[in-house]
Parts: C-alpha cells; sequence; structure tokens
C-alpha cells in the first residue's frame, strides 16, 4: 500500500480534522460548513455527503442549510472573489456604475465566476462601509470612494 | 491577585509613562483600512525604523469621522493631541517629519485638536469639541471607539473598564441590575426599541436550568455600521454589556452572532474575548465571585433575515434561518428552547456606562420616552459621512445640515431614509422632527439600526422604492406567503413604473398590496417591507404620477423616461458624442450642431460624459 494515489487526499485530512473539533457539539452545523468551503473554496456533494454521515445529519437537511444561506456556493469559485456593494449609500453615490465597470473588465454577470477562475463576481446588500461609499470588496479588502476609472487597476492586483 | 482596581492602577500609570513619549495613531478600522491605512501606517513604521527615531506606533479603531479617513493622530509631550485627515503616505511622512519630530503642526492637514492639562492651545487648529462634526455630539456608548487599542484590554480597564461587571458581581443583586437597567429608560438599539430593563425582567423570571445571552450583530441594514465601529472599536464594551446581562438573567453561556461580512469585527470579538478570559474577566469564577460566563462567537453566513431574533436563534442552532412564530417569546424559549436574552451590539455597550455612572445620568439625555443617546450613519448625498452619537431628540435638520455639514456639491436635499429598509423617508417638511422612537413612527418612518441614508434631488423615490423592494423580495426568507410572494408582486409593480408602463391602478394596487403584508407576514421583515413604498406615497406621490400619467422620471433617473436632446445653442459639433455613441443614433457635420435619433438611442448616457459644453439635456 505505498502507491502514492492510495494516500489519503489531504483535504479529505483537512476535512476530518474539522468534523473531529465539532464532534458532539450543539448547533455546528453551520461553522462546520464554513470551515469546509474554506477547504474546498465550495461545497462538493460528496462532501455534504460525508459531514452529513459524521454528524448524523439528513443530507436534505444540510442541502437545505447550504442553498438557504449566501455564503454557501455549490460550484468551484474564483480565486478572487469581487463583491460590489449595491447597499443603500452605495446606490444613491453611483454603486450601479461601479458594478457596470467591474462586469465589463471581468466579462462575467453577477453569480458568474470566470473561465480562467480569477475572478468571481457577486452583488452584496452592504458591507458596512458606507462612510465611503461607493465601495468594492475583493477577498478581505475594501476599496472605498470609487469611480468607475478606479475599477481596471484595483482589479489588476488580485491574480 | 490583584484586585482589578490595583490593576487599573498599573495600567493607567502605564498610560501615563506613555503619554510622556511621541506616539503615532493610525485608524485602522474597516473605513481606514480602505481608505488606505495600512500604506500609512507601512510607510511611518518604515520611516521610523530607518531614522530609528523614538516615537511609538499604535492602531485604534474608527473615530466616526469617515469624511476625513485616512485618519492619523499625534501625540507629543506638552503639545495638544492633533488629528490629522486625509492622509495620503507621502504627507504622512510631512506630519511625521514635521510635527512628530520638530513639534512643528502641519496645519493644512490638522482637523483638529484636543486640548489637554499642561499643553498650550495651538493657534490656527480648531479644537475637537468645537468642529460642527462634533460639537453637539455626546460620545457615550463609542466613546473609546478611536481612542483606545480595541486589541488591548489593558487599555480598557484603564479607562474604567470591567468596573460595572466588578460592581454587580461584589455588590448588586440581579433584581438590582434589572431596575437598574428600567429605570435608565434604555431601549433597544436595533430596531424596535422595547424596554431593555423588560426584556431582561422577562428572562430573568423564565423558569429553566440553563439560560442564554445573545448578542445580535448580524448588522444588515444597508447604510447602517455602528455596530461594526463599536465591535471594531471597543470589543470589551459588548462583552462586559453581555456579562452583565448573563448575571442578571441568570445565564452562564452567551453567543456573538457576527454577520460573516464583518471579518475585522470577528477577529477582534475573538482576541477580547481571549484576553478576558486569561484576565478572569470572563469563563470560570469571573473576579473570584463564582461566577461564570463562557462567550462563544457564531459567524452569520449571509442572510439579513437573520438580524430578525428567532431567525437568529435557529441560525445558531445550524438550521436555515428562518423566524419562529411567537408567542413563545425568546425570554420563554429561545436557544435550544431555553430562555434566551437577545440585544444588538449598541445596548450591551451602553450598558457598563449605565451601571457604572448610575441610571439617571443616562436618562438624564433624551426626551420622555426616548432617553439616552444613539449612533447614526450618517452616509448618502452629505459632505460629512460618518458616525455621530447624538441626544436622542435632536432634530433631523440639526444632525444632517449641522453635524453631517448639508448636502454635497450645494444640491437641494430631498428626503433622508432612516431605518433601513424597514424605514421610510423623511421630507423636507418634516426636518425639524426630533430623532426619537415614537415620532419617527408617526411619521411611518422608524429609528431601525439608526442608518441615515441622505438623497438629494437627483435621486427618484420611485427608484428608491424599488431599490428597496428588490432587496426586502431578495432576502425575504420564504416561509410565510405575504412576504414571499407580495414583496415579488410589489416589486413588479415599481419595475414597471419605472420601466414607464406603468398603469393608473398602480398606486392603489401597492396600497392595497402593502396593507395586506404588513398585516398579515410571519416577522418583522415582511411586516415592515411595505414601508418604503407607504413613506414614498405619503410625501411623494406626485412622483408616483408624473412616471405613470406622464411617463416622466421628474429626477432623471429611471432610463426608460428618459430622452436624450442636443441644444443646439450649444453644441459646436465637435463630434465627440458621435464617436462615443454605440449605436450611432448621432449624426451631424462637422463644426455643425449635431442631433440624436431618439428611434435609435439606447439612453446609455455615454455622450452625455463626454460632451464638455453641457450641451445634452436628458429629461
Amino acid at each position: 500500500m505505498s502507491c502514492c494515489c492510495e494516500k489519503k487526499d489531504p483535504n479529505q485530512e483537512a476535512v476530518d480534522a474539522v468534523l473531529a473539533k465539532y464532534k458532539g457539539t450543539k448547533g455546528a452545523l453551520i461553522p462546520v460548513l464554513q470551515q469546509c468551503q474554506d477547504i474546498y473554496g465550495y461545497m462538493p456533494k460528496e462532501c455534504m455527503a460525508h459531514i452529513s454521515k459524521e454528524l448524523k445529519i439528513p443530507l436534505s437537511e444540510i442541502f437545505g442549510v447550504v442553498t438557504f444561506y449566501a455564503q454557501f456556493h455549490l460550484n468551484p469559485r474564483g480565486r478572487n472573489i469581487i463583491r460590489c456593494c449595491l447597499g443603500t449609500a452605495c446606490h444613491v453615490r453611483g454603486g450601479a456604475k461601479i458594478f457596470e465597470r467591474v462586469q465589463k473588465v471581468t466579462g462575467v454577470k453577477d453569480g458568474e465566476t470566470t473561465e480562467d477562475l480569477r475572478y468571481t463576481l457577486e452583488s452584496v446588500a452592504c458591507i458596512g462601509a458606507c462612510g465611503l461609499a461607493p465601495v468594492i470588496m475583493v477577498n478581505n479588502d475594501t476599496h472605498g470612494r470609487l469611480t468607475p476609472d478606479k475599477i481596471p487597476d484595483i482589479l489588476a492586483q488580485y491574480e | 491577585m490583584n484586585s482589578l482596581a490595583e490593576k487599573r492602577k498599573t495600567y493607567q500609570d502605564q498610560l501615563a509613562a506613555k503619554a510622556k513619549k511621541t506616539v503615532i495613531v493610525v485608524g485602522l478600522g474597516t473605513c481606514g483600512i480602505a481608505a488606505g491605512g495600512e500604506k500609512i501606517w507601512s510607510a511611518i513604521k518604515g520611516e521610523i525604523s530607518n531614522k530609528k527615531l523614538d516615537i511609538e506606533m499604535v492602531y485604534s479603531g474608527c473615530v466616526g469621522m469617515c469624511y476625513k479617513e485616512p485618519i492619523i493622530e499625534v501625540h507629543k509631550p506638552g503639545m495638544p493631541r492633533v488629528i490629522y485627515g486625509d492622509v495620503n503616505p507621502e504627507n504622512a511622512l510631512q506630519i511625521l517629519q514635521e510635527h512628530a519630530v520638530n513639534g512643528k503642526v502641519v496645519i493644512d492637514l490638522a482637523v483638529a485638536q484636543d486640548p489637554k492639562e499642561g499643553a498650550a492651545k495651538l493657534p490656527d487648529v480648531p479644537v475637537l469639541n468645537e468642529i460642527p462634526f462634533y460639537k453637539k455630539q455626546v460620545k457615550t456608548a463609542i466613546a473609546k471607539c478611536g481612542i483606545i487599542n480595541p486589541d488591548s484590554i489593558e487599555e480598557y480597564i484603564a479607562f474604567g473598564g470591567y468596573e460595572a461587571l466588578e460592581k454587580v458581581l461584589t455588590g448588586m443583586s440581579q433584581v438590582e441590575v434589572i431596575d437598574e437597567v428600567k429605570k435608565s429608560g434604555l431601549r433597544g438599539r436595533g430596531g424596535g426599541g422595547f424596554s431593555t430593563g423588560l426584556k431582561w425582567e422577562f428572562a430573568n423570571k423564565a423558569q429553566g436550568d440553563k439560560k442564554y445571552v445573545v448578542c445580535n450583530a448580524d448588522e444588515g441594514d444597508p447604510g447602517a455600521f455602528m455596530d461594526r465601529s463599536v465591535l471594531e472599536g471597543d470589543p470589551h464594551a459588548v462583552l462586559e454589556g453581555m456579562a452583565i446581562c448573563g448575571y442578571s438573567i441568570g445565564a452562564d453561556e452567551g453567543y456573538i452572532y457576527c454577520r460573516a461580512e464583518y471579518p475585522l469585527a470577528i477577529k477582534r470579538l475573538e482576541t477580547a474575548i481571549a484576553r478576558g478570559e486569561e484576565a478572569g474577566l470572563l469563563g470560570k469564577n469571573i473576579l473570584g465571585t463564582g461566577f461564570n460566563f463562557k462567550l462563544k462567537i457564531k459567524a452569520g453566513a449571509g442572510a439579513f433575515v437573520c438580524g430578525e431574533e428567532t431567525a437568529l436563534i435557529n441560525s445558531i442552532e445550524g438550521k436555515r434561518g428562518m423566524p419562529r412564530v411567537r408567542p413563545p417569546f425568546p425570554a420563554q424559549s429561545g436557544l435550544w428552547a431555553k430562555p434566551t436574552n437577545n440585544n444588538n451590539v449598541e445596548t450591551y455597550a451602553n450598558i457598563p456606562n449605565i451601571i457604572r455612572q448610575g441610571s439617571s445620568w443616562f436618562a438624564s439625555m433624551g426626551t420622555e420616552k426616548s432617553k439616552g443617546s444613539k449612533v447614526f450613519a450618517l452616509t448618502g448625498k452629505v459632505n460629512r459621512t460618518g458616525l455621530a452619537e447624538v441626544p436622542v431628540g435632536i432634530t433631523i435638520r440639526e444632525i444632517i445640515f449641522e453635524i453631517a455639514g448639508g448636502i454635497q456639491d450645494d444640491k437641494k436635499f430631498k428626503a433622508v431614509q432612516i431605518g433601513g429598509p424597514s424605514g421610510g423617508c423623511i421630507p423636507e417638511q418634516h426636518l425639524d422632527t426630533p430623532v426619537d422612537y415614537d415620532s419617527l413612527i408617526a411619521l411611518g418612518a422608524m429609528m431601525g439600526s439608526g442608518g441615515l441614508v441622505v438623497m438629494d434631488e437627483t435621486t427618484c423615490m420611485v427608484d428608491v422604492a424599488r431599490f428597496f423592494l428588490n432587496f426586502t423580495k431578495n432576502e425575504s426568507c420564504g416561509k410565510c406567503t405575504p412576504c414571499r410572494e407580495g414583496t415579488k408582486r410589489m416589486l413588479e409593480i415599481l419595475e414597471t413604473i419605472c420601466a414607464g408602463k406603468g398603469k393608473p391602478e398602480d398606486i392603489t394596487t401597492l396600497e392595497r398590496l402593502s396593507t395586506v403584508i404588513k398585516s398579515t407576514a410571519l416577522c418583522g421583515l415582511g411586516q415592515t417591507a411595505p414601508n418604503p413604498v407607504l413613506a414614498t406615497l405619503k410625501y411623494f406621490r406626485s412622483e408616483y404620477e408624473d412616471h405613470i400619467f406622464n411617463k416622466k422620471c421628474p429626477a432623471g433617473v429611471c432610463n426608460a423616461l428618459l430622452e436624450y436632446k442636443i441644444d443646439a445653442e450649444k453644441c459646436k459639433g465637435c463630434g465627440s458624442c458621435k464617436k462615443v455613441c454605440p449605436v450611432e443614433a448621432i449624426s451631424g457635420e462637422k463644426k455643425q450642431p449635431h442631433e440624436i435619433d431618439t428611434s435609435k438611442c439606447i439612453k446609455c448616457g455615454s455622450c452625455i460624459e463626454k460632451c464638455k459644453l453641457d450641451a445634452i439635456i436628458r429629461g
């Protein structure tokens, strides 16, 4: 059993470590899903089935939770997540124009991922940086006081 | 073990010793970072180590002046604290050299000085408490935000932190604590405005072997960010407030449900809880009194409805965040069917001050039925965006025109949206209304979490209503029919109106749908979803009528109702509009006035952006 392909998938190991940490804890499903999604970048079906078995929660219930919350994704996502804020403060300060430009630069629409998996684009309702509206978030970085012309340079920073 | 008072003395001495050194503070809340605070931090830090300067650097949360971000402060012994705004990596080095090293203030960038004893007042720099943004503010709940290092429990303790918890644990009964909170008149700062003391009393009286304290940090209202600022700038205040609540209702466990969109807030909370446990101020046997209080953080997963308390409880339990039918109320049967008290961040952050300074101090601010102070988020088309804490009962006009400095670009004020998607807009004629829970409800708006989004004459109110309905439709959890189907139908009607296809009966249909949804939806989300439509109909009915009957959008926002024309008098025939038009709708000879073929025009607005002579008219 020394063949390399017999080795356990490192992602699988990481998932098992998460499950071991939360086994027996009440209300563990959402944190488990969040951490498993961090491992894969999305929620693969096999992973949900595995969680279901280990936590003894019906797969249907897990699927229900995953599809309820905006944070969970059933398909692979880009390396960089662009969140365009379309909240009220950004809306009145021209957030829609920023969103338009981001769509133009990336070539994808709301909720889509570029073919090279470089960017995933999402619109969000508020990221709480209203004082600097209009804003976008790329991964965990917030960029504020935007004009459409600043978009290409900002996006270019993310490979 | 040293007592808390001894520790406080030590930390205060350490702070006093620090005051003998030159210190530069960089504001690193989310807004400071977004404006470029981290680059400034590295620029200054690099220069200090290059030149081996004896200057200390610290970071803080947000002081509320978003409009001046990035902000840094210089504390030099013998000089007042000076706050600088609009800083960039280059002028930061200028401030470092001229002020921090040579003791000469950079007047052009200085926003304000905060005088202190033993330091001469600086000429030509306004005093912090006198600048228009600060003058009418009372900083209590957010007093320490931007002042202390949020990751340092020592600084929090030096500023009187955990004194209230000690006072409660060592000398007050549960009932005495609840009475004090009741007497203060504090009402929930998250929206509804229910009496906090009463809520605690219900949870205290509820029977149960186990009880929970929950903090709602799922600040989802677009346009509100005060809770984020408190969590990032003064997290211990929230933890202390929750521990006091835990003691008074008999709970030994608490959850903070924080939205995942606030990664920095979650990080600072994690640090704060760890420091609190190390210091024996959270966790087991707090301050040796035998009281246990364990805190956990739950990161939200992106659902606005989880701001509703029963949906939030379901989400903590790991379920879909759908609201529950009430009764039973969470005070009887909440988290895992145990008695649960749920308040929001700002409410808990007020508690330590109320216990320390007494309920009568808190109740001395505000109006008869709404006591204390409230933090507002000032955003939209105002000159000074940011966070302002004011006594409840101040007028909307004072907030917008004095603190926020009026409307950008000298445009005309049109309305202010208060209370987010659950609230309503308030027009010019009601600007002198005092901001308190009951007056706002009477106007068809609500306090909500305190987001104020200011709109000027270029905002279309029908489009605003459409915007909010689109939001609530997307965020409806789908459990009850009135909200799931009703918001969708309302949105469809608003979309047709904005598209120029409105029918005469649309307004009455909207009103009827609103009444039905309000009275039959299961939870607060649905019950308040029609408010933006009702409020805009109440104050801006003529705009709806213009859209429906005259097919015009007076504010010039709704694309389908706009027409582009070229003013032949102004047009010099440069041809730049013609070049940029994607559908070749513009024609004309060189140096002759051009024309737009309205049948071809797709109303993209590219020509208007290119024209340097303002010759293109949209209307």
